[in-house]
């Protein structure tokens, strides 16, 4: 049994109270042991990837009892990548609050950060459905904190929406988990795999009605139409940091939506049939509409980013919703480069705030080193709207590909299509506002010297903006390794065997006859 | 008894949806109180009704599913916290803005 699963878990939950004890009132040494935490995780994250990149499971049994009784954490190519993925996202957007004095302007930032980063470990790694509702919530409550980091009337009123929206959500899932419960008698994800295809044709009300419901929970998390009321305004009203952070959880929904229905409500279920194509790919195409033609209609620069996440969480949710093999893996090609992406556009947007009096756009006078960060923005644009060269064209074109064959294609070609050129045009107005017109614009006479943001603020963005050309570089490794993951995905047998064979403590009990 | 349960549930989930769709930090906290009370009964009750049986594994022939119970408490114990933490921000919230209601202002409201 590899104890290193359980690591990602564990020390960002040793990390957070640490740092409310022991430094409190010290920013710099809670700095410098955030940072060393999230390299740390890198490193564990990357072992991981690296021992579930030949395709072998890891299991870690808590306290050494197995599956279904026992509550176990299950590492697949899947799950090890998010990981990965996670941890990277979470290093620069940390550098980037450092560097900007984000962490500063409010208490705890750095103890809520290290358990934001535990709940989205946990949701990832999770085996049962039942602890992925418990990491969800431990996600959530940091992330509630974060949310309303250093304060303000407008925050704290987006936060209760927040809040209050996620207390629903979070209702719904366990009515999901209760259903599910009661139909099956489990909440092991692999042990429900195995139930759900013994349930008996005439009785499958209450498992419909579970699927729907979960699926609802879990789209409310990725914010796919008509479930993202709530994203626009927590993620622009949030501070830039946590809304860069805020990128890999709606991932975390995408997640659960593959994870969930590839494994125990499998496309080729008669139970579900009609679930995957008939409601979810229709959704998915409006929210990637509506996220775009969003960017086109913002007023304000953090609106605008917040409605690009919508965009490309409509792209990714295209993509699963094919539920093909090539579908799935072009969606986990896209869920990187969304989420790098993503977390890089709402920094820039911070950087953009240098200056002006609010991110409303309009023209105004230029913003402190408007040239760089106006070179950023460039190419975070770029690569959020999927112009080549960078890794959203990429993208775009693994899942255009991948919905060639299918009866869907002229909607989902259609609509991609529309949807980029609407983002293109939007994105290029909002640039030439904010960045060309401010040039026009005289400053006034009284106008105070804003300094610069940090060099450090620049590190992190310019890190994460590296990662996309990277992952563009290397998009020929990543999409082999993001296919395999796909397959993987769809034969759930070792999967299931791992899970449910594996000895632990007093398996042999039964066979002695005690009960 | 099912029916006695599954009408309570049924009462709860739908004061509390009402109740939420008020709009004003009370009213939707309260909303949202009711519903985890009702998925609260409504997991407890996923284990199936057994009157008067332990929830373990004895000589006895009947028992009650013991995991309900414990996936209840679960709930119980986060649906507690997230409710005080709901009540912390909203407060907050109606001190600074001197407003109370949970949806974005119409333009009219902010002048």
């Amino acid at each position: 049994m590899i104890h290193w699963l359980i690591l990602p878990i564990v020390l960002p939950a040793f990390i957070a109270p640490f740092i409310v004890l022991a430094a409190r009132y010290q920013i710099g040494i809670q700095r410098v042991i955030s940072v060393a935490s999230m390299v740390a995780l890198i490193g564990i994250a990357l072992g991981l990837s690296w021992s579930a990149s030949d395709g072998s499971i890891l299991l870690y049994q808590l306290g050494d009892w197995a599956a279904p009784f026992g509550i176990v954490l299950v590492g697949d190519r899947l799950s090890t990548m998010m990981v990965l993925l996670a941890a990277v996202l979470a290093l620069f957007v940390l550098l980037y609050a450092i560097g900007s004095k984000w962490d500063e302007r409010g208490r705890h930032f750095h103890a809520l950060f290290q358990f934001q980063i535990m709940g989205i470990m946990g949701a990832f790694l999770t085996g049962d459905l039942f602890n992925l509702f418990v990491f969800f919530e431990v996600l959530l409550i940091a992330s509630y904190g974060l949310m309303i980091h250093a304060g303000g009337t407008v925050r704290l009123r987006a936060g209760v929406q927040y809040v209050l929206f996620n207390l629903l959500g979070s209702t719904l899932f366990l009515f999901a988990l209760g259903a599910i419960y009661a139909e099956t008698g489990t909440l092991n994800m692999a042990d429900l795999a195995q139930r759900v295809q013994l349930i008996d044709e005439g009785a499958t009300v209450g498992i419909r009605v579970a699927a729907v419901l979960l699926l609802m929970v879990f789209a409310i998390k990725a914010a796919v139409v008509p479930l993202h009321f709530w994203l626009p305004s927590s993620y622009a009203e949030a501070p830039a940091p946590v809304a860069a952070l805020f990128a890999i959880m709606t991932k975390v929904g995408a997640y659960a939506i593959i994870r969930v229905y590839t494994l125990i409500f499998p496309p080729d279920l008669a139970v579900t049939a009609g679930l995957h194509g008939w409601w979810l790919l229709p959704a998915a195409l409006v929210s990637l509409a509506i996220g775009m033609i969003g960017i086109l209609a913002a007023r304000h620069l953090d609106r605008l980013v917040a409605f690009a996440v919508i965009g490309s969480m409509g792209m990714v949710m295209v993509s699963i919703a094919l539920f093909t093999p090539e579908g799935i893996g072009a969606a986990l090609y896209y869920i990187v480069h969304s989420t790098l992406a993503a977390g890089a556009l709402f920094l820039i947007s911070d950087l953009a705030r240098a200056g002006r009096a609010n991110l409303d756009l309009t023209a105004q006078p230029p913003m402190a080193g408007a040239n760089l960060t106006a070179a950023m923005f460039f190419v975070g644009a770029i690569a959020m709207a999927g112009l080549p060269p960078l890794s959203g064209f990429v993208g775009k074109l693994l899942i255009l590909d991948a919905s060639f064959d299918t009866a869907q294609m002229v909607w989902v070609w259609a609509i991609v299509l529309g949807a980029s050129l609407i983002s293109v045009v939007g994105f290029a107005r909002t640039g030439s506002i904010l960045f060309w017109k401010a040039n026009s614009v005289e400053a006034p006479e009284d106008a105070p010297a804003v300094a610069r943001p940090s060099a450090l603020s620049y590190v992190a963005v310019g890190g994460l903006l590296a990662l996309l050309v990277a992952h563009t570089i290397f998009a020929g490794p990543a999409t082999t390794y993001t296919t395999a993951m796909a397959k993987q995905l769809f034969t759930p047998d070792a999967y299931m065997t791992t899970v449910l064979t594996s000895k632990g403590k007093m398996s042999d009990a039964k066979s002695q006859g005690d009960h | 008894m099912e029916i006695l349960v599954a009408s309570a549930i049924g009462i709860l989930t739908a004061g509390g949806l009402y109740l939420v769709l008020r709009l004003r930090t009370f009213p939707v906290i309260m909303g949202i109180s009711l519903l985890t009370y009702a998925v609260n009964v409504f997991l407890f009750a996923s284990g199936r009704l057994t009157v008067g049986a332990p929830p373990i594994l004895s000589d006895a022939t009947t028992y009650t599913d013991p995991l309900p119970q414990a996936l209840v408490l679960t709930a119980i114990v986060i649906s507690f916290g997230m409710t005080a933490v709901v009540v912390m921000i909203a407060l907050g919230a109606y001190l600074g803005g001197d407003d109370d209601h949970v949806d974005d202002p119409t333009p009219e409201d902010a002048v």
